[in-house]
């Protein structure tokens, strides 16, 4: 199992497990998880609706790619601690890290 | 005025082949597209992407599958109006419309049918106390003429392509450039990064980083916008103009206000036709949801046949629709 936890926008925690080898983004997680989530765009980093933070394990997160780092410069309200949820894969790389929503 | 059957907002893979079950029916199509080009996101987006779930297509790139569509559909002559974004729809007594676009084209039809994909990208507003008060009184979100900044004092916020390269080349222009950014480094588009950073050291124009604007203000026109540093500082800057670029977002626009019912973004249709809840108003693809919803091209297809066979009581009210296969009865061009 993948155990995230997520933080939503009124600062409330609560843990998530995820079934491993499972071939989801965790926008799609986080959607299947009933989070308001727009995900407009589907997950090809163009819309930026699935925006979150993340709040401990970045450093074992997979970097940036070009497409999410390009949109994430645009996001007027992104920091140093900013993802797009559907550029990051549910695997070992996400397992114990916990992430905040943001508005958009 | 532009006259047809069915009106079809969004000239993606599905509004297009839309035109194709209309065109069997014989039933006229205009499309609207806020894109200067047909195929909505395919073409403006991946069109050299291949797409693997086109049935009896084992692969077919985004743009050939357009292209395809076009093929398929100009039997029916459709007409076009591309560049323009729906503005507003007005019901007429006799239950038809007139949709108008910003640039004031009208259509009358029988049907609407909105294929609007994920909608009409609109610039991204940042939270700046005051923004939409000045919009259009200094506050822009795109360069349409660049001539209008001329020997101007001009701030520009973002950190994105846009942010940087309209920097660099009005930095030629305007009187006085600023650039704000919230971080201290820019992760696209490293050679236009690296002349930013080169005009701001020759001091051409102002690059101020890990800042943001909070507020603006002005009399009738934008005058001065107040910037918070991360270090918490917080200074005053006169300008004439404040450019916020900070991307494209996609918003369903001005359909949102039509009574429609929309859930997250969505248009919220009956599975039977893919109508709406507003009589004569259809939405097929992307732009639609219901219990079990696909955004597939293939199941925009699908919506699409039944929408039509729906739609045909409007157009033809006291003709009874019967169902012909193509490869009986072929295509029934006009």
């Amino acid at each position: 199992m993948i155990h995230i936890t997520i933080e939503d926008l009124n600062g409330d925690r609560e843990p998530i497990e995820i079934p491993e080898g499972i071939s989801l983004s965790l926008m799609e997680v986080l959607k299947a998880s009933d989070y308001p989530i727009l995900a407009t765009c589907g997950g090809m980093a163009l819309c930026a609706t699935c925006h979150v933070g993340v709040l401990e394990g970045a450093d074992a997160l997979p970097p940036v790619n070009d497409a999410e780092g390009a949109m994430l410069d645009t996001l007027p309200d992104a920091d140093a601690d900013s993802r797009l949820a559907c550029q990051l894969r549910v695997d070992d790389t996400i397992n114990g890290a916990v992430f905040r929503l943001r508005a958009t | 005025m532009i006259t047809t059957d069915i009106c079809i907002i969004g000239a993606g893979p599905v509004g297009l082949f839309a035109v194709f079950e209309a065109g069997l029916l014989k039933m006229r199509c205009h499309l609207i597209d806020a894109l200067p080009q047909v195929g909505g996101q395919l073409s403006e987006i991946y069109p050299q992407k291949p797409i693997y779930d086109i049935p009896g297509f084992p692969d077919i790139k985004a743009q050939d599958l357009v292209d395809n569509l076009m093929e398929q559909i100009a039997p029916f002559h459709p007409s076009f109006t591309l560049g323009e974004r729906v503005e507003s729809l007005e019901r007429q007594a006799d239950g038809s419309f007139h949709i108008t676009t910003n640039e004031q084209t009208t259509v009358h039809c029988q049907v609407v049918v909105i294929a609007g994909g994920l909608g009409c990208f609109e610039p991204r507003k940042p939270d700046i106390a005051g923004l939409e008060e000045f919009e259009g009184k200094g506050v822009a979100y795109m360069v349409k003429n660049p001539e209008l900044f001329r020997d101007r004092r001009v701030v520009l916020a973002g950190g994105g392509d846009s942010a940087l390269d309209w920097t660099v080349f009005l930095a030629n222009i305007a009187q006085e450039v600023t650039l704000i950014h919230r971080s201290d480094s820019f992760r696209g588009a490293p050679d236009s990064a690296e002349k930013v950073f080169e005009l701001a050291k020759e001091g051409r124009i102002n690059l101020i980083l890990q800042s943001n604007i909070t507020s603006i203000s002005g009399n009738g026109h934008l005058q001065e916008i107040t910037i918070a540093a991360k270090d918490k500082t917080v200074t005053k800057l006169a300008t004439d103009h404040l450019i916020p670029l900070f991307g494209l977002t996609p918003k369903l626009g001005p359909i949102a206000d039509w009574g429609l019912q929309i859930d997250k973004a969505a248009i919220q249709v009956d599975t039977t036709d893919y109508s709406t809840n507003v009589e004569r108003i259809y939405a097929i693809g992307d732009i639609n949801t219901y219990p079990g919803k696909l955004k597939l091209i293939l199941c925009g297809f699908h919506e699409a046949a039944l929408m039509c066979q729906s739609a045909f009581k409007y157009v033809y009210p006291s003709q009874k629709l019967s169902f012909k296969y193509t490869t009986v009865n072929g295509i029934p061009t006009f």
